[in-house]
């Protein structure tokens, strides 16, 4: 027997080892068209948002070039306080100098939208990474433990699911000012303890009884050094998976939630047609007259949310071999 | 099985009453209360604040009430609504309920049959176009933003093509005078589609015992047409057939929203059940045989690959309860969604906790079922 000795360190092997694994992931993932064009509208929505203050710079220098002290007072570009007086009657249609007309205070409609872009990420993202990282903890420590802790979590989930959540969020609101980030928290945690847990802990029983494991048990590594270095890695695809339904979830409650008026954001894609329907544009036949003022922004959530939900469906069938091709 | 049916009710009680236990501090801890708006009043005397807080039940410490409340609960009494006072809760949900259901159970069936029928098509032919434009049109929907497409239907459908009404859940001026209310006609509507739905039952049932396919096929198709025209027949007869007729046409729009935005989820489902039914080996051999496409599509893989959806159906129409807020607030349809919302805003809470109370339990029989019915419908599963 010859020994093979391994001149590299361990962390290129690792490092190796991933890319390699990435890219395989990245020729099945290529295939997907409708995960690609989720990708692509995502980047699109990321570089939209980051270009946010370029806008009004822009607008500056074609527009109000002659009158920088009317600039200086109203700052119609604002998305919150801007207001634009050269125009008679506002909301206004769209033109040169809204390129998607203003709302009934005057505000401009697309940087309100390019305002709120980041936001939504933000918020999104945060929520469903605060569901995960529960979730996977959960799920890995129920399926390892069992026993009292597995059914004290699945009770508590099924307690969660009892609660409708759109319902609970409201009464929720009562009590506190749900700031955008107060709300992804809650959303978070409030997913974090739900269905996820039932999902990743299929899938962590399914880990915990491959040989590895007994392997690791009896060279005496300890409960926490399994569940964080052994369970949870083999189940992050899958947790991974379910963050980007989750950031779905979460752009869609915020939206309806700040439609409804519940939720105590100042700017939002939600906030934009709660707008339009609280002074009373969505009413009757005025609703096809002022279509500027609930479209684009119900267009950018339905696009945000359908393109992470694309993704998800893509990465799916990556991460589950049950659904591949052959 | 019954071993595990004792189980199974034994668990629900007990979640259901943790259930009712966090929503009633939960809304009880929420800030403000019904009688405050009256005991702000300055003009008041110290005996009239008293007596309201006796008649509102403010009088006695938070936990009494609680107490009180489980007794009553276990006496399937829910309290007297503050803001309907001095109707009961249960009477309003009584009244509310089959507005809901009507409305979700409808559009629950309709985006059903729609998802089933496009997913195992979708599924027979992966990556064909087919798949593709349904499942791409199907995600848009399912994660549209829905009062957009509330707002975009109410603008295609009432504005422009000026066929159906904006919103709102009958036409004032028509019942100004109506000999009946409402209430009672729905009620009639409701019970008209039960019958057509038991009629269509035990006719699917009949038509399976037949032997050739052109006698199923007028079983089924005769006996329905039958009790649809038998049924317009009555009610026209009835001579409350326009007041129907006023009923049908509000609800079109709502159930065409809803439909459309869940179509999604059952057409997913059967879709992914489907591609793995289809990789079985009985399904190769029934090609082998010779069989025709369609017949190993509908008989041997879509049959078996039914189970997740008609589990996932009977879930889905627990959360019907819950899931009403959005659409009924968008076309103003005075259902369970629309109370609950009204209810929060006036602080009514009896009636809010017993809306939420009355949503778990929906739930948790309708998770019984789908528990009992993956038990009949799968002979492999034995509990």
């Amino acid at each position: 027997m010859t020994e093979m000795v391994v001149a590299e360190p361990l962390w290129k092997i690792r490092l190796k080892l991933w890319v390699r694994s990435f890219k395989t992931g990245w020729e099945l993932f290529k295939e997907k068209k409708l995960a690609l064009f989720g990708l692509g509208v995502i980047i699109f929505f990321a570089i939209f948002g980051l270009l946010y203050p370029l806008y009004p710079m822009i607008m500056r220098n074609l527009f109000w070039k002659d009158d920088p002290f009317g600039y200086q007072t109203f700052m119609p570009y604002d998305p919150i306080i801007g207001f634009d007086p050269d125009i008679v009657s506002h909301p206004s249609p769209p033109s040169l100098r809204h390129p998607l007309g203003t709302d009934p205070l005057g505000r401009d409609i697309l940087s309100m939208i390019m305002y709120s872009t980041p936001r939504e990420f933000v918020l999104g993202i945060t929520a469903a990474l605060i569901t995960v990282i529960i979730g996977t903890i959960i799920g890995a420590s129920a399926a390892y433990y069992g026993g009292v802790i597995d059914t004290f979590f699945m009770r508590l989930a099924d307690i969660v699911m009892l609660f409708p959540s759109l319902a609970l969020l409201m009464v929720l609101s009562a009590f506190m000012e749900l700031t955008l980030f107060r709300l992804a928290l809650i959303m978070g945690i409030l997913a974090g303890f739900g269905s996820i847990t039932l999902v990743l802990k299929a899938q962590a029983l399914t880990v915990k009884v491959r040989p590895f494991i007994d392997a690791a048990k009896s060279t005496g590594a300890s409960d926490a050094y399994i569940i964080f270095r052994h369970i949870i890695p083999n189940i992050l695809p899958l947790s991974f998976l379910y963050m980007m339904f989750n950031v779905t979830g979460a752009i869609f409650t915020e939206a309806v939630l700040s439609f409804l008026g519940l939720a105590n954001i100042r700017m939002s894609w939600g906030v934009i047609i709660q707008m339009a329907e609280s002074s009373g544009y969505l009413m009757g036949a005025s609703i096809g007259t002022y279509w500027w003022l609930w479209l684009p922004a119900g267009v950018c959530i339905t696009l945000l949310c359908s393109s992470f939900y694309f993704l998800g469906r893509g990465l799916e069938e990556i991460v589950n071999p049950r659904l591949r091709k052959r | 099985m019954l071993k595990f049916l004792g189980k199974r009710v034994l668990q629900i009680v007990i979640l259901l009453f943790i259930y009712v236990t966090v929503v009633y501090w939960l809304i009880e801890a929420m800030p403000g209360s019904f009688v405050d708006q009256y005991l702000l009043n300055p003009k008041l005397t110290p005996e009239i604040r008293e007596n309201l807080k006796r008649q509102f039940g403010f009088d006695k410490p938070a936990h009494i009430r609680y107490l009180i409340y489980m007794k009553n609960f276990l006496t399937l009494d829910l309290g007297i609504s503050f803001s309907y006072f001095p109707t009961k809760v249960t009477t309003i949900i009584a009244e509310r309920l089959p507005r809901t259901v009507f409305l979700f159970v409808t559009s629950t069936l309709v985006s059903y049959v729609l998802g089933y029928s496009l997913g195992k098509r979708a599924a027979w032919k992966r990556s064909g176009i087919l798949d593709k434009t349904t499942t791409f049109v199907g995600i848009v929907f399912w994660t549209i933003f829905l009062p957009l497409l509330a707002i975009f239907n109410i603008w295609l459908f009432g504005v422009i093509l000026k066929i159906l009404p904006l919103n709102q859940f009958i036409d004032p001026n028509l019942w100004k005078t109506a000999p009946l209310s409402a209430q009672t006609i729905f009620i009639r509507l409701l019970l008209t589609a039960l019958v057509f739905l038991i009629v269509f039952l035990i006719a699917l049932l009949i038509s399976n015992r037949l032997k050739t396919i052109p006698a199923k096929k007028t079983m089924l198709y005769t006996s329905s047409i039958t009790t649809i025209v038998v049924s317009i027949v009555i009610w026209i007869l009835s001579g409350y057939s326009i007041y129907a007729w006023d009923i049908i046409k509000h609800m079109v729009l709502p159930v065409l929203t809803l439909t459309l935005y869940s179509f999604a989820g059952s057409m997913l489902v059967m879709r992914d059940t489907m591609l793995d039914v289809i990789r079985e080996d009985y399904i190769t051999t029934a090609k082998a045989k010779g069989l025709p496409d369609n017949v190993v599509r509908d008989k041997h893989a879509a049959r078996n690959a039914l189970l997740p959806l008609v589990t996932n159906f009977v879930i889905s129409l627990g959360f019907t309860v819950g899931g009403g807020i959005i659409t009924e607030t968008m076309f103003s349809w005075p259902g369970i969604g629309r109370a609950y919302l009204e209810a929060l805003n006036t602080q009514d809470t009896p009636l809010l906790i017993g809306l939420l109370v009355f949503t778990g339990i929906f739930v948790l029989i309708a998770h019984l079922v789908a528990d009992v019915l993956y038990a009949v419908l799968d002979p492999r599963i034995r509990y």
